[in-house]
């Protein structure tokens, strides 16, 4: 056969099922998947799995799982959202929008709290406890009494109380007729004057590179003026240099602490380590390692740690170890939501890491 | 000396006023050029660079900017969040110019952190009303037609805290939650009509991988009309930031919608009313009531140099005034700029591309007195929407709305140069 042949068939085998071909882009998505991602949930209640849950449950999962970020009212702590409270506030300067005075529907209570909280453990929560939070979060927004209990069976029922509040976008209706004339191009109006000025509120963030670029051009354009004769332009600020890698500590391997500070992505939402530190939803973790429980200065611990560590209790390996492994049954009523690390080798490389902030 | 202004808190500015009244001096634009008082050393001297061997190939295999622009940094406000992982920065766009956003300062906004996933762990799933749910690798999606097309991105909370009057002094501030991008990646509509849309679907809802599975509803006509499954971001897989390895491109309409990270379309017959789209992303008017589904984003431009953070160094003489300027509904027909408060309007003119949904890049050029100004933009887009006054905005929906800010915007220029962000009445 010859060349032109051969190729010619070839290219005849590749091109005749044109349907088939463009049917191997992508394939039938097994009823398993689709069950494992479908979890949107719409007011009329269209996705709501089976389940149900009370107001009294609601409370001590709402204690453990969430209030250490809305706060024990759902009035919020620090700039973390507010979720009960502000009736009639909507039309106040500073309106409180919370699930009880602004959102228009409770299934999106729900469907966000299964999608995405808690916060940094998204989708660890059964229907039931869903369910039981929803009905808790009803409860702190005087919606429901305390003997409530919410399912998929009397969802659509609850309605909140501003879903009239909303009507679909109308600018263009509105404001454009407005917003459509041709504009003036001069002798527009009076004279202006300025009436607030930004630097005054000083809320604007520090930029030292951007000050030094500043005076270097300054310096140049001084020199330039020729008044002053040359000027040596001030140096910028060299960019900080990065952190140099932490010294293994304590016994532990290089290997596990960089281990450990892959591990530590599922700690990071709530705690922080290294230079500046600070306290977030829990402890920074600086010096934690070798120091007694519960006594960092300006964290508000639960008791069950500030009392384990008056009784003598010490953050070492074995005490993190048995931690960490499952926080909740260790350290029974403790704020701290995680679920825990099974994986021994995982823990020892956290702990590893952990240590190499100790000193 | 130019007598320091009063009410210019901060180091920087106290500096730049230090020096500032030398600057404007010597720079008058004659047709003469200024004599230097001696040599510049930096011409009679062999300078280092010009002696000694610099870095050679490969020294940096993915090259990054001039350590001398180690000032051009996204940025963010601390005190505006609570957690950096659902939380957001700025693009320094006053030290850009031209109309794209470099990938590594293009601002992030995410919900629960930067979701790191493997080219060969990432899967996009269509389900719902459609006549075959399906399922697609990355690979699988890179085997149909694409397009490339150059669109901004605008957070819808963008100038949002100039509702209640100038906040934060800076541009990257104030409208830094936008960038401009080219894009390459499968159009929506190809995918859909892949899996079949039946009769009554008439919406989609766009859902992320990420722990916050962002999710949003777009009404089936948006989704069919320009909307693009995207890989690549100015002709480089996507950052991770920005959703990698694919992220939806929604035209015109705010950001949020623009799901990152992108895992799962959905296709119904109503709207969701998720948690973006309700508790957020609805903008409360005066009265109490908010509008729903404020998808577009309206004419808007911005000066961003100078601004505060731009402040201008040469004294007197040619001056250039430059900005960005753009409509979620179409091009920009025009961009006027004023140095007197808005009195006087100048046509600005537009340089490079002028496309549809994309940023604009004008120019003014003048010879500045030297005397104090009060600069605005005003754009007007294709659809004849001339950007409105802040307070003609606040008229309308009070000042507690967050959301969609496209106010002309005023930067106050002192005879130093030094400039502020301003309100004027």
């Amino acid at each position: 056969m010859s060349r032109l042949l051969k190729s010619s068939a070839l290219a005849l085998v590749i091109a005749t099922p044109a349907l088939a071909e463009t049917d191997t882009l992508g394939r039938l998505a097994l009823p398993e998947e689709v069950a494992a991602w479908d979890i949107d949930i719409r007011p009329d209640g269209a996705g709501l799995p089976e389940g149900r849950g009370d107001v009294w449950d609601g409370e001590d999962l709402y204690e453990l799982q969430c209030a250490h970020c809305h706060g024990t009212f759902g009035e919020g702590v620090g700039a973390w959202p507010v979720v009960a409270g502000g009736f009639g506030t909507l039309t106040h300067e500073h309106p409180e929008k919370t699930i009880g005075s602004y959102w228009p529907y409770l299934s999106t209570v729900f469907d966000y709290v299964y999608r995405a909280m808690p916060y940094g453990a998204a989708q660890t929560l059964e229907p039931d406890e869903v369910y039981a939070i929803t009905a808790y979060l009803l409860f702190l927004n005087d919606l429901v009494d305390d003997d409530f209990e919410l399912s998929h069976e009397n969802f659509t029922e609850v309605r909140l109380p501003n879903e009239d509040g909303f009507y679909m976008d109308d600018r263009v209706e509105t404001e454009w007729p407005s917003f459509t004339q041709e504009p003036c191009m001069t002798d527009c109006g009076d004279a202006v004057e300025v009436s607030m000025r930004a630097a005054v509120l000083e809320v604007t963030p520090d930029d030292p590179l951007t000050d030094a670029r500043h005076e270097q051009y300054l310096a140049m354009a001084t020199a330039a003026a020729g008044e002053m004769g040359a000027v040596d332009a001030p140096a910028v600020e060299a960019a900080p240099e990065p952190e140099p890698e932490e010294e293994a500590a304590a016994g532990y391997t290089p290997e596990q602490v960089a281990a450990g500070e892959a591990a530590w992505r599922q700690c990071r939402t709530c705690h922080n380590v290294g230079d500046g530190a600070r306290h977030g939803v829990g402890p920074h973790l600086n010096e934690v390692y070798g120091a007694p429980v519960g006594a960092k200065d300006g964290f508000r611990y639960s008791p069950v740690l500030t009392e384990a560590g008056e009784e003598g209790m010490v953050w070492d390996n074995a005490t993190l170890d048995a931690f960490l492994e499952n926080p909740r049954e260790h350290l029974p009523r403790n704020r701290m939501s995680f679920n825990g690390v099974r994986d021994a080798e995982e823990r020892q490389a956290l702990i590893a890491y952990i240590a190499s902030f100790a000193e | 000396m130019t007598k320091p202004q009063d009410k210019t808190g901060g180091t920087s500015r106290r500096r730049f006023l230090g020096g500032a009244g030398l600057a404007g001096a010597g720079l008058m634009a004659g047709l003469v050029p200024a004599r230097a008082a001696s040599p510049d050393p930096m011409i009679t001297e062999v300078q280092p660079w010009a002696q000694f061997l610099g870095p050679g190939v490969d020294d940096a295999p993915y090259g990054k900017p001039s350590p001398h622009e180690a000032h051009v940094v996204r940025r963010n406000v601390e005190w505006l969040t609570a957690d950096t992982a659902s939380s957001v920065n700025f693009t320094p766009i006053h030290e850009l110019d031209g109309i794209i956003t470099p990938n590594g300062i293009c601002f992030e906004r995410h919900h629960a952190g930067v979701a790191d996933i493997a080219p060969q762990d990432y899967r996009l799933m269509i389900n719902g009303l459609v006549d075959r749910e399906l399922v697609f690798t990355l690979q699988d999606l890179l085997r149909f037609p694409r397009e490339n097309r150059i669109y901004f991105l605008e957070c819808a909370a963008n100038t949002g805290m100039e509702w209640r009057g100038a906040q934060l002094n800076g541009a990257q501030f104030t409208h830094g939650m936008i960038h401009n991008c080219m894009y390459t990646g499968v159009p929506l509509r190809t995918l859909l009509e892949h899996a079949g849309v039946q009769p009554n679907g008439k919406w989609v809802l766009a859902e992320g991988a990420d722990a916050s599975a962002m999710s949003r509803s777009i009404p089936m006509e948006k989704a069919l009309d320009d909307c693009m499954v995207a890989f690549k971001m100015n002709g480089e897989a996507l950052r991770p930031e920005q959703g990698y390895p694919v992220r939806l491109v929604v035209p015109g309409w705010e950001g949020n919608m623009w799901v990152k990270w992108l895992r799962r379309i959905k296709v119904g017959d109503a709207p969701w009313h998720h948690r973006e789209e309700t508790s957020k992303y609805t903008d409360l008017l005066a009265d109490g009531r908010a509008r729903r589904f404020t998808w577009e984003m309206h004419a808007k431009s911005v000066i961003t140099s100078p601004s505060p953070q731009a402040p201008i160094y040469h004294g007197r003489g040619p001056t250039i005034i430059t900005g960005l300027a753009w409509s979620g509904v179409g091009t920009i027909d025009r961009v006027d700029v004023s140095i007197d408060g808005g009195r006087n309007w100048h046509h600005a003119r537009i340089d490079g591309p002028s496309l549809d949904k994309s940023l604009h890049r004008f120019y003014y050029e003048f010879d500045w007195d030297g005397s104090p100004m009060l600069l605005q933009s005003r754009a007007v887009d294709s659809a004849g929407y001339v950007q409105p006054t802040k307070n003609a905005l606040r008229e309308f929906r009070g000042t507690a709305s967050i959301y969609h800010m496209n106010g002309i915007q005023t930067w106050q220029v002192h005879s130093s140069g030094e400039v502020e962000n301003v309100e004027v009445a």
